[in-house]
């Protein structure tokens, strides 16, 4: 998989600039704080959609909130206790910076984590590196966070969405004869994002593009443009819609009889708020890139990693659905930080922060599936690169072909 | 236009407006204002004051000038509105478009925008006159949903950037002023605020605020009396998307950022809960709207999470639940809105004479 | 051609969803007057309870009328308890009221079942004699139930003393009490049926859009617009104007398609279909007030 973003270009020049801006003070021995740390503590915050349209999400910071608390119970982090602060957002732009700013400026935070949702992390990202405190692991898959020359203190975690977009269009282009595609898209910076990709993937291929249909998320049903779709004779369906959407999207191909190769984005990779409500029958045979697990899938049931999330979920989230795919990337991202804060040992100053979480090889996160490890460096600030096909069948996913990884291609 | 009205009659049609009329600006708010432009001096040099603050005051102060708004076509105009959150999404939009593209001053944007504003408005308000009551609610309501997708539309995304939104610099402050970015803002928000109210008194207090307020109480004798309804409603309409406007330009500079995900309907119901609960047809109710809108919710939020610490709930309380009975219980005990509220009670314990 | 019959099937099945929350809103209107606000997310809330039952283990024919009769009850206590002491407060203020019960609804719905997007079960048989790609089973349901409902409430307002009785007090609460009409329960009974109405559309709009808090967010605008379009003040207008909302917004994206086909210009497509789809509502209404069914009324100065 090749992918030309402003990535590949940094890859000589910058690391050197790169490491100059993260790595001078880290060598220090003893003990060594920023704002938001002491010898018993490390504050960290952190702001999502309690409420709104998109507050679905909201799962995700109370399963952070969850996994830290479990993280006390046992004694903390390197005998820190985590304090993490949360706000609502309610995915408004607006609202994200001053709660942001309120978490850096009153509260002190040493570090922001997993703030959610593309807008709202755009409204930060100059603030926080400005203000150079880290902005870590973002919950959106865009692609302008794996930036370290401008932004060094800002970093991702999942499989960017434009890689993800033109891995679906190589397999298309590899896979099917004559396509003639149609896009359902979400006409916003994170349905664009896949677009982008996928537009990149096809490469001088775009006429293979029948239609793009857009629908706002005010809108409540997305029949029409399923309708618009269909019609144009479409053989190839790409599938850019958040869960309540993609479920919608699902059965109305289904009713209306239109039965394309489906590819959907990893967004939407969940059986509890995706497939089940689109009905089993009408999901089989849809296609996507996965890169963590489906924990309620029999063929991991005994892996270590999902036994200790559902013994986790069942002490501190037992009045949430399992099947809820959130609580899964809530928990494998808290995951990672924990790492990386491990790996901070007694410097727990934002450079450091920093420069651990730009240091992280082959580390399996829990849940991720096999194979598929993180890795980051100076100058390359995209933890997961790597995704693995699969496709709906029965109740579970099958995976197909080879793991496919932005490094290796 | 022949407004040849008498005083009298436009003063029977709001009671409650007569006490302020023609009366000089008491020195108790000149004296506030003041010691409100001091504050960075005051608060901000000695440390007391953090630029959080000086943030949370400057929004204060810009919802304050979008409730007025609402307020002069709403309150004392009785054309109701639910989708002013547009005129803020366009007037931030123009600022901030005119500061990316055309790398203008951004102090020069402000007229700017508030002429765009007052031009949209007025466009709006022409047609929307043959609308009234639900009718005018459903047109907002509507127009409230139609700006953000607007935003988006895919010939204007040279422009407004689509949904990526626009960057946009905060200024320093001038001159080498010793002060943060963020007291700068504030006094600057300050000085539009006061102008813009002193401004909002002198059309409230004038023939247009009498033809504004005759046409809200009794549109029939106002037609008979030779007000021009339909222009007066449709300046007004105008007059109110300017503030509003006004309000949304302050706003993209003190946050750097636009994006029609910034400006959804949420803005509007917020801007009419506040003029609603500030008190409608009041000038000091629109600060105390302004008050409202950027402080409820987050104390909504804290007074939740310390319910939830304290009281063991099955369920997890969210901060809507709070905000909606403050909402109830406000309107039960003031249903003129805690200006008008203020204002009975005084009239109750003041002493006679 | 196809498409263009899949496109009206399609808009009916919505603009049944609708007709079903414009009728609630109309309900309320006819005796009070007012637009009910929270009236999307109470049947959102309906729809919920019904969920819960459900999930339960009581079958949806229990679930139902159960879910309506606790929607009933709600909704006569809340004009009892809430806006009785606000009779005679201004119109905004009641609005606002109105926002505070959205607000509430909204979140206790997030508090007690979370926001995960839940799947909820149609009513109605899969059978197999629709099953042509044009329309669904559930959409052919709705549209079924839509226009039941109606006719229900028509013999309802017509034919049994208790509606008579309703429709004299919304008319003329005067003259009614004078007859010996319980004015003020009328009002409270008005508030009970569109509560249940309301909860009629949340259970047949949850299989469709799924369940989760934000479910009518986006529905309360269209039914809002079908209200005024057939008339804000009567119920087969109500439902009329429903459907000509749902069917209307599905041609303008279908036609802007068309003409981006044919010229290679894009006009309008899904993006805009909502606002255009508005803008002629609100053609329609600047140029008959009343809407398509309503009456003019006469107001004496």
């Amino acid at each position: 998989m090749t992918k030309r973003t402003r990535r590949d270009v940094l890859v000589g020049g910058s690391a050197i600039a790169a490491a100059q801006v993260i790595g001078f003070p880290a060598i220090a021995q003893g003990k060594k704080y920023d704002d938001g740390a002491t010898d018993t503590t490390i504050k960290i915050g952190h702001s999502g959609p309690y409420s709104g349209n998109a507050s679905a999400y909201g799962n995700i910071g109370r399963t952070i909130e969850a996994v830290f608390k479990m993280v006390n119970d046992n004694g903390g982090i390197n005998g820190r206790k985590i304090e993490f602060i949360t706000y609502d957002d309610g995915y408004s732009p607006p609202k994200t910076v001053e709660m942001v700013r309120k978490l850096v400026e009153q509260d002190k935070v040493l570090f922001l984590f997993n703030t959610l949702g593309t807008p709202p992390n755009t409204a930060i990202h100059r603030y926080m590196n400005q203000k150079k405190v880290p902005q870590l692991f973002v919950a959106t898959g865009a692609s302008k966070w794996g930036q370290p020359k401008e932004f060094p203190w800002t970093m991702g975690w999942q499989p960017d969405y434009v890689t993800e977009g033109a891995i679906y269009a190589k397999h298309i282009l590899a896979t099917i004869k004559e396509p003639k595609i149609g896009i359902l898209m979400q006409n916003d910076d994170y349905g664009k994002d896949y677009y982008n990709g996928f537009i990149q993937g096809l490469g001088d291929k775009k006429n293979l593009i029948a239609q793009l249909a857009t629908y706002e998320v005010t809108d409540p049903t997305v029949d029409s443009q399923m309708i618009q779709l269909k019609n144009t004779g479409a053989n190839v369906f790409f599938n850019i819609t958040t869960p309540k959407f993609a479920a919608q999207a699902i059965k109305k191909a289904f009713e209306i009889e239109w039965k394309p190769a489906h590819y959907l984005n990893n967004v939407s990779s969940s059986f509890g708020s995706v497939f089940r409500p689109a009905g089993i029958p009408a999901s089989q045979g849809v296609m996507l890139a996965l890169y963590r697990k489906d924990v309620n899938d029999a063929q991991f049931a005994s892996a270590p990693d999902v036994v200790a999330f559902k013994a986790f979920m069942a002490k501190y989230m037992s009045s949430f659905d399992i099947k809820d795919d959130t609580h899964n990337y809530g928990y494998s991202v808290t995951h990672t930080l924990i790492e990386v804060l491990k790996k901070c040992g007694d410097t727990l100053t934002r450079e450091n922060v920093m420069k651990q979480a730009a240091s992280l090889k082959g580390f399996e996160a829990p849940l991720l599936l096999p194979g598929i490890k993180i890795n980051t460096s100076a100058t390359d600030f995209y933890p997961l690169q790597s995704v693995q096909m699969a496709r709906v069948k029965g109740e579970s996913f099958e995976m197909f072909g080879d793991i496919l990884s932005n490094e290796s291609a | 236009m022949a407004t040849t009205m008498t005083t009298e009659t436009s003063a029977a049609g709001d009671p409650a407006a007569l006490p302020g009329l023609r009366r000089p600006i008491p020195k108790w708010i000149w004296l506030g204002i003041i010691f409100a432009a001091l504050l960075p001096l005051i608060g901000g040099q000695t440390g007391l004051i953090s630029n959080f603050y000086f943030l949370q005051l400057s929004l204060m102060i810009v919802y304050s000038i979008a409730v007025l708004g609402l307020n002069l076509l709403t309150g004392f105009n009785g054309q109701i509105s639910l989708g002013h959150g547009a005129f803020f999404a366009v007037g931030a939009y123009v600022t901030a478009i005119l500061i990316d593209r055309y790398e203008m001053h951004y102090l020069a944007t402000l007229p700017l925008a508030m002429i765009a504003c007052f031009i949209v408005g007025y466009l709006f308000g022409r047609p929307a006159l043959r609308l009234e009551g639900h009718y005018l609610a459903l047109a907002t309501f509507a127009l409230a949903i139609a700006v953000p997708q607007f935003l988006k539309y895919r010939h204007f995304e040279p422009l407004t950037h689509g949904v990526q939104g626009i960057n946009i610099f905060n200024p320093d402050p001038p001159f080498g002023l010793p002060l943060s970015p963020d007291q700068w803002l504030y006094l600057v928000v300050l000085a539009c605020a006061v102008v813009m109210f002193i401004v909002a008194r002198n059309i409230v207090q004038s023939r247009m605020g009498r033809a504004m307020m005759a046409i809200r109480d009794q549109p029939l004798a106002a037609d008979t009396m030779g007000i021009n309804s339909a222009r007066t409603k449709s300046i007004t309409f105008g007059i109110s998307a300017l503030y509003v406007g006004l309000a949304g330009a302050l706003h993209a500079i003190i946050f750097e950022f636009v994006s029609p995900d910034s400006f959804r309907f949420e803005l509007s119901i917020a801007m009419l809960v506040g003029a609603v609960i500030g008190g409608i047809a009041t000038l000091s109710g629109a600060v105390i709207g302004g008050f409202f809108v950027q402080f409820i919710e987050k104390y909504a939020d804290a007074l939740t999470k310390w319910i939830t610490s304290t009281v063991h709930l099955p369920i997890h309380l969210e901060p809507w639940t709070i905000y909606g009975i403050v909402l109830i219980v406000l309107m039960y005990t003031m249903p003129m809105g805690i200006a008008g509220g203020l204002a009975s009670l005084w009239r109750k314990i003041r002493p006679p004479g | 051609m196809e498409q263009l019959l899949q496109q009206v099937a399609s808009g009916l099945a919505n603009g049944a969803i609708y007709a079903l929350l414009a009728l609630a809103l109309v309900m309320i209107f006819v005796s009070t007057n007012h637009i009910n606000f929270a009236q999307g997310e109470m049947a959102m809330f309906s729809a919920f309870v019904c969920w819960q039952l459900l999930n339960w283990g009581y079958s949806f024919w229990v679930a139902l009328p159960a879910t309506m009769l606790f929607s009933f009850t709600i909704g006569v206590l809340i004009e009892r308890i809430i806006l009785r002491p606000l009779h005679t407060a201004p119109l905004l203020s009641v609005v606002v009221v109105f926002i505070g019960l959205l607000a509430i609804f909204h979140s206790l719905a997030g508090a007690i079942w979370t926001h995960t997007v839940k799947p909820f079960p149609s009513p109605f048989p899969d059978f197999s004699l629709v099953h042509s790609g044009i329309i669904g089973p559930h959409q052919i349901g709705m549209v079924v139930v839509a226009v039941g409902m109606l006719g229900l409430l028509f013999c309802f307002f017509r034919f049994t003393p208790l509606g008579l009785a309703m429709r004299a007090a919304a008319l003329n609460a005067t003259s009614a009490r004078l007859v010996g009409i319980n004015v003020d329960w009328m009002l409270a009974l008005g508030w009970g049926l569109a509560a249940t109405v309301g909860s009629v559309a949340g259970v047949l709009v949850a299989p469709v859009v799924y369940l989760e808090p934000n479910m009518m967010a986006g529905i309360l605008l269209y039914g809002f617009a079908g209200a005024l379009v057939g008339g804000i003040s009567s119920p087969g207008g109500a439902v009329a104007g429903g459907f000509i909302v749902g069917v209307l917004e599905n041609m303008v994206a279908y036609l802007g398609n068309m003409l981006e086909r044919a010229t290679g210009f894009y006009l309008i497509g899904n993006g805009e279909k909502l606002t255009v789809a508005l803008i002629i509502v609100i053609t329609v209404l600047t140029l008959k007030p009343s809407g398509l069914f309503g009456h003019v009324t006469v107001k004496r100065v």
